[in-house]
């Protein structure tokens, strides 16, 4: 059977293992959102091309990474890390491009530069949706986390291989609950950091 | 102040913009740019802050030519409105505004004390304006505040891109007033781009009428109605705008015969309906027995709207009036040494019978000229 103790390492395994891929997505999905936003002949194709690796099942993604990286944690993040990046960037992207025009054609007629635009103006006007990326992000990655247990990640998807094997449904039980759990906790967190940083003049 | 010489745009596909533009701005001055769209008005207007660029011929801003210029500071010290107002919607009034202070880098103390001024200026409370958000003002408001932002950082030069286009017309005459009052104070020098014909009557002193990326016609108000260069600005101007010799005419032959009228006990939000509805900014105040009362201006209700809740608690009763049988130069000469913008018409009993405006006396007359001109020729 399972303890305790077994079941809070696995839940804080999972956790960093979820929360790194999400983290190293914003960093690179941000920035990367922030370029394709300047031009918006470019961010169509990017996206649809990222969007690729969403369609990709993940068993197969992770199932790829084992020749490449071996097994362990690594191929686990590189998996979770990819599949974290689509609704980031694409959100970066849609937020950035979504400021009224017109707000922009102020910001510059009034003299500020690209930079002042972007972090005084157009960031603050897209950051719900930028959050609501992260938000969707971190919640589907909770999830597939548990498929780190195939390549050796640890995690809360390892009671739920070996309770499949084993036809435990309680050891299923021990790593599902949690999971589910983690992801709903995630989501509603998320939510109210997402409403907190709303400034209030966007606030409905 | 501002200076265009041989100015041409053409964008890549070939459409020229602006072609040969010669344009001399001077200082103080208010210079509305009209034409029908696509005539380059607005182009040429942003070529001035550099959010277009010229392809060839050069501009002078107070005497430098702009491309030698980083257009981020030359559109720091150039205030520019748009007709989408384009406040910052995540930040309050008083961060909208002192933005272009703040890229300047004054002081909290100083942006603090200029804000206030400012909505002092147009008559907005900062106690209550100052921390609202955008989103909470009237498109009136919201506009008043899009010129404050302007005018912030205290830029010798404003560009206007027809900033209220888009409001009603009732706000749209209390926010030309209210700009023609400022101007007046402020010497600002203003470029405004119209495509109102009224606004640039009401607010230029000279205006630049284009057609097709050239400047078609250069001339103040006057000039323009007495001399149209042609058809095409004839038209433009309209000709029931045009100017005809009033000597002959009375009172009673060109006031408006059914002015908008109230009893006194009118509440202020109908008052406000009913202008809305029959498109004018005054409503006359009268008793039972149709007798003059008073009038109240649409702006007058907008300050008074939360204090007072009827019209005779505003009415403004210290009235100039004229009556049916006196000539129409008798108005016209009672508007212009008391600045009034309305003239009720009475008969000996003080009852209402009419009303004359600065606007409706220029059109009626025109009107009538035309038809003097059309019986002349068929006698």
């Amino acid at each position: 059977m399972i303890t305790w103790q077994k079941l809070a390492r696995l839940t804080l395994e999972h956790l960093t293992l979820s929360l790194s891929a999400v983290l190293l997505a914003i960093a690179v999905a941000v920035p990367a959102g922030i370029l394709l936003s300047r031009s918006r002949r470019l961010a169509d194709p990017v996206i649809t091309v990222v969007g690729l690796f969403q369609t990709l099942p993940a068993i197969a993604l992770l199932a790829f990474m084992i020749p490449l990286m071996g097994i362990g944690t690594k191929p686990a993040l590189t998996a979770l890390f990819l599949y974290a990046l689509l609704p980031i960037l694409s959100n970066t992207c849609k937020g950035l491009l979504g400021v009224d025009p017109s707000v922009k054609e102020a910001a510059r007629g009034m003299g500020m530069t690209p930079l002042q635009m972007l972090l005084t103006v157009e960031l603050p006007l897209a950051f719900r949706v930028i959050m609501s990326g992260i938000r969707t992000s971190t919640v589907l990655i909770i999830g597939w986390a548990t498929l780190g247990a195939y390549v050796g990640a640890g995690g809360l998807g390892e009671p739920i291989v070996s309770g499949y094997a084993m036809v435990s449904p309680k050891l299923i039980l021990a790593g599902g609950v949690p999971v589910t759990l983690m992801a709903l906790l995630a989501d509603f967190l998320l939510g109210r950091l997402e409403r907190k940083v709303t400034p209030r003049g966007l606030q409905v | 102040m501002v200076r265009f010489e041989n100015v041409s745009k053409v964008y890549p596909d070939g459409t020229k913009a602006v072609q040969e533009l010669n344009l001399h701005i001077a200082r103080g001055e208010f210079v509305c740019l009209i034409g029908p769209s696509g005539c380059g008005k607005t182009t040429a207007l942003k070529m001035i802050n550099r959010l277009h660029e010229a392809t060839s011929g050069k501009i002078y801003v107070d005497g430098r030519d702009i491309s030698m210029v980083n257009p981020v500071e030359l559109r720091r010290n150039i205030g520019y409105v748009i007709q989408q107002v384009g406040l910052f919607p995540h930040l309050t009034i008083a961060q909208n505004i002192e933005l272009v202070p703040r890229l300047l880098g004054w002081d909290k103390a100083r942006r603090d004390r200029r804000v206030n001024e400012l909505l002092e200026m147009v008559g907005l409370d900062p106690a209550v304006y100052r921390d609202r958000y955008p989103r909470e003002l009237s498109g009136g408001q919201q506009q008043r505040v899009g010129v404050l932002r302007a005018l912030a950082a205290e830029p010798d030069l404003i560009l206007m891109d027809e900033p209220f286009g888009a409001l009603d017309p009732i706000t749209r005459e209390t926010l030309q007033d209210e700009l023609k009052r400022l101007q007046a104070k402020l010497k600002k020098t203003v470029v405004f781009v119209t495509h109102d014909m009224d606004e640039a009557l009401k607010l230029a002193d000279r205006i630049v009428v284009m057609k097709e990326g050239r400047v078609h016609q250069v001339a103040s108000p006057e000039e323009l109605l007495r001399n149209p260069k042609d058809e095409f600005v004839e038209q433009f101007v309209g000709r029931h705008r045009m100017v005809a010799p009033a000597d002959s005419l009375t009172v009673g032959e060109i006031m408006i015969q059914d002015p908008v009228s109230a009893r006194p006990e009118y509440g202020l939000a109908e008052a406000v309906a009913t202008m809305r509805k029959r498109r004018v900014n005054s409503v006359l105040v009268v008793d039972e027995g149709g007798k003059l009362l008073g009038l109240v201006t649409a702006r007058a209700i907008e300050r008074g709207m939360a204090r007072h809740r009827t019209l005779g608690e505003i009415m403004e009763t210290r009235l100039t009036t004229v009556q049916p049988h006196q000539p129409v130069t008798h108005a016209v000469q009672r508007m212009l040494l008391e600045r009034l913008e309305f003239l009720p018409v009475v008969d000996e009993q003080g009852r209402l019978q009419g009303l004359v405006t600065n606007t409706s006396l220029v059109g009626t007359l025109s009107g009538l000229e035309e038809a003097e001109q059309t019986g002349g020729a068929t006698a």
